[in-house]
Order: C-alpha cells, then structure tokens, then sequence
C-alpha cells in the first residue's frame, strides 16, 4: 500500500479517468506545463509517457516531477528498452523519493519503430519481470539480494491488449502481470466495444482495475498511418470509414465525438473501472472530450 | 552455422591499399556454405580486385588465392606457413574468428576482414539464411517449444508476446514471424500450453562472461596457450 492519491481512488468505486502526456522534443517544457495544468484537476491522474513510439523526448520521470510541481497526480510510465536492471531501480527509487509513487511498467516499443533506429536496445528485463522486480524491491531488497536502505512501496500498473487479433497468448501475459504484482491495466487503444465487453467478461475474475484506452483520432489518414506504423494499435474499419466520412478540417472533432461517444458507453453500461485517454500531440482537447462525455 | 555477407569490393579495395601482395584466404566450412568466403567466392573476388586494379591508378597489387579447411583452428594453417612468408597482407574471406586465429597464429601479418560476420543460423531457401541462435550460454529451448524468443524475438523478452504484434508479424519487420505467437501456437500443438504461463526470471548475463572460454572437464592437459 502506498496510498498515492491514484491508488485510494482505485480502490473506491468510482469511475476512474486517467490522460497522458507526451513531453517535449526539447527542454522547453512550457506547453508541457501548460497542457498539466489543464489537465490535472479534470483527471484521477497523468501518465507521463516514456519516449513513446522509441522517440527520444524529455524523461518521463522529468516530466513527473514537473506533474508533482504543479499539483497533479503523475504516472510513471518506464519502459525496459533504454535501461537495464541498475538504471531501473534507480529510477525507482528516484521516484519514490519524490512522492512518484504510481509506475506503469512496460517492454517499451522496439527501437526499429522510432527515431533513433541504430540505438543498442536493451530490453534486460521484460514487462513481468519489471513488475516483479519493482514489487521485491517494496521487500528491502534490490535485485542482487542486497539491502535497501529505505524500502520504495509503488502503485503498479501495466498494459494489456484486449483487441489484438491473436488474443489468448496476450492473456496469458496479462495474469502473468497481475501474478507479478499489477493492479491496474491501462488497456491499448479501444475501438470496438465488443472486444472490451468480451475482455472484462475474462477479467472481471481477477482483482484489478480496468481502464479502456481511448485513443483521440484527428483525421482517418492519422488512424491508417498508426494502424501501419504504430505498435499495438488496430483501429477498426468502422472507425476509419466515421472519419473519412466528414469534410476536411473536421476530423479532429469527429475524433473528440467518437473517444466521447466511447467513454460514455463504458461509463452508462459500467464496461470496465475507467478510461485512460490518449490525445496523442491533442492533450490540450481532454477537457472537451470529458465535458461531452 | 555461422552466417555472414561479403564486403563491397569498394571497401575491400581500400583496406588493401596499402599493401602490395595480398593472400585472398577463403575458409572451407560455414563461409563455403553460406556463399560468403569460400574457394569459389575468393575465385570471384580476385577476378574483382583484378578488375579494379585495371580501373584504378592505385599502385599494382598481386593476388594469391587459397582456402583452408577451416580458419578459426591453428591445425588448419600450419599449411599458409610457406605463403604467408610470400605477401604483405592477409584477406580473410573467414568470419570474425577465423580473422583473429589467423592474427593470432601469424602475429607479423596484417589481417584484415573480408566479410561482415552476421549471425549463427540456418539455409532457410537456397539463398535466405536465418538466424536461430544468439550464443547466450543458457538455453532454454525445452520450454520455448523449440523456438528461441531470445535470438527470433526482436527484444529477446521472455514472458510472452509483447502488445506490438499484429498478423502474426513483428511490430520491428512486419516480414518477420513474432516469435511468441509461433511459440504459443507450437506450444499448443505439443499440449504444453503450461509452459507458456510460467514466469520466466531475468536473463544470466553472467552465465558465462566475455569474452566467454569453455574448458573441457575430463581428459584435458592444460596446454602453454590455455592458460
């Protein structure tokens, strides 16, 4: 128990939402710092992602930090890919000390897809293994069996993929995680409300917290170009041929009415414990989508 | 086998330069196989310094062909002795060990590598090799289903499929099999779904340390050189 802020409002009954920021290719942090403000009294809490796509941006602990400085309640997203198992406990730690106590763990998108395609990439532990690591060192331990001085305790949470076209191996990792020490899941990007229906029929057994990822699409060139390109997304026809259907210069608001037609269904008919909204470069629309939805 | 490709020439041509007689050597084992540097490959390579030599101002160069059995075993070069005393420079068509047993057994020589040594791997089609191990010195094939996730999954992870597969494919190469899905499918096959929802610790880095030496446990005399 760490009693973050985000960790007593999963364990209530309400529904959660939850929103992410990229942070800047740059050190100018200042639309960061904009779109946080904007954001954090509206939301439970903020993921801060980790060079998302395997673009090398400003940290995601630094972006954190800058989340704590304003009032908000940050999740750390860390990814495997640019650490090993030295540099992520350290990281761990570093953030617990600063009251950054939620931690999304993830693999981390394969170098290949990202800017820096001849980086090394490290992938020293995996998505379970992380969790597991960062669960033992709540026991005082590190991972080579040596003391801490000064236990971190962490709010856990990973990823799952409740629409991906070969979904039983995606399962079987995802009791893995929660076996590991998850106790919330940020699902990818929903587009289709049947495969959630199917996937919270699986995984309402387990007792974890839902949130359905609600991509934030502005154009159907943007949704084909991240179906092609984009690891872990699949946006269904139905979706695209919504988007491609409206005039130019009007895709950004059909994209605001689909994710809030979506997030309105998920809370109507209590689909799953939440929605984590993913705006992708649009932070600064969130509020709208909430107010419609 | 070890599997590698062939410089350009251009690149070849230039790391020869300086020197005047040149001993293209080919290896007759895995460079012969995977077409990278055996006999027939050190025949078509001297045609193509030939050829270069005819284009270019570049001084005059004299080749001398020859392969051995196989580069990366002392046994093997004793036979190069003789020429060796004959060049100034080595070109080794060998992989990455053949080039260093070569520096090693002849220390007065330039060595220089002629391939660029890729993987341990497989003839999946004639002319298509694939990679199939990455030499970590801890297999763990029995519980894979056969399939290695380290070496054919492109972030090596052990716990599953990560959310980037689609088709099948890798999120990396969208031409390459996501090698947990065969892992599960073959898993499946063999009634041994079980195994995939084990957890499965952090890599060994250590298992054996680099530069990585075996020594044989029975029968073996500590020799000068194995020390």
């Amino acid at each position: 128990m760490t009693n973050s802020l985000f960790e007593e409002k999963l364990n209530s009954d309400g529904f959660l939402v939850t929103t992410e920021i990229g942070p800047p290719k740059g050190a100018d942090v200042s639309e960061m710092v904009h779109h946080i403000d904007l954001l954090k009294d509206k939301v439970d809490a903020i993921n801060v992602t980790d060079h998302q796509s395997s673009v090398m941006r400003f940290p995601s602990l630094g972006g954190c930090l800058l989340v704590k400085e304003r009032g908000g309640e940050p999740i750390l997203q860390i990814t495997c890919r640019d650490r090993n198992r030295l540099a992520l406990q350290a990281d761990l730690l570093l953030a617990y000390s600063r009251d950054i106590k939620n931690v999304l763990c993830l693999t981390g998108d394969s170098v290949d897809v990202g800017d820096h395609k001849e980086a090394k990439p490290v992938f020293d532990l995996d998505s379970v293994q992380l969790l597991k690591m960062a669960r033992e060192m709540e026991s005082g331990k590190d991972m080579g069996g040596n003391e801490l001085k000064g236990a971190p305790q962490f709010c856990l949470g990973a990823s799952v993929h409740p629409e991906a076209d070969f979904i039983e191996p995606q399962l079987v990792k995802f009791e893995k995680k929660i076996t590991a020490g998850a106790q919330f899941f940020q699902t990818q990007g929903i587009f289709d409300l049947e495969s959630l229906r199917r996937f919270m029929q699986y995984a309402s057994q387990f007792n974890v917290k839902i949130l359905a990822g609600i991509i934030v699409l502005a154009s159907a060139r943007m949704a084909r170009y991240m179906n092609d390109n984009v690891p872990g997304i699949i946006v269904s026809q139905a979706t695209i041929d919504e988007l491609a259907n409206v005039e130019k210069g009007k895709g950004l608001q059909k994209g605001i009415e689909i994710a809030s037609r979506l997030i309105k269904t998920i809370r109507e008919e209590n689909l799953c414990h939440g929605v984590h909204i993913m705006a992708v470069g649009n932070e600064g629309i969130v509020p709208d989508i909430l107010e419609t939805a | 086998m070890i599997v590698a490709e062939q410089k350009p020439v251009e690149e070849i041509w230039r790391v020869i330069a300086p020197y005047e007689r040149v001993l293209l050597l080919g290896c007759g084992t895995c460079m012969t196989v995977c077409g990278a540097g055996g006999e027939r490959e050190v025949s078509f390579l001297n045609g193509a310094l030939r050829v270069a030599q005819a284009k270019s101002s570049d001084g005059i160069h004299s080749f001398l062909e020859y392969t051995v059995k196989r580069q990366c075993d002392f046994e093997f070069l004793d036979l190069l002795a003789d020429k060796v005393n004959e060049v100034d420079a080595i070109l080794s068509l060998g992989c990455g060990i053949g080039v260093q047993v070569v520096a090693e057994r002849f220390p007065d020589m330039p060595v220089l590598p002629g391939v660029n040594t890729s993987f341990m791997g497989m003839a999946k089609e004639w002319g298509v090799w694939d990679e199939r191990c990455a030499a970590c010195g801890d297999c763990r094939l029995a519980e894979t289903a056969g399939i290695c996730p380290i070496t054919r999954c492109t972030k090596g992870i052990l716990n599953g499929p990560c959310a980037g597969t689609k088709n099948g494919k890798c999120e990396a190469n969208k031409d390459m099999d996501c090698a947990w899905i065969l892992i599960y499918k073959r898993l499946e096959r063999l009634q041994q779904l079980e195994k995939m929802r084990r957890y499965y610790p952090p890599r060994n880095f250590r298992v054996i340390p680099r530069p990585r030496r075996i020594v044989m446990k029975a029968d073996v005399e500590p020799g000068e050189d194995n020390d």
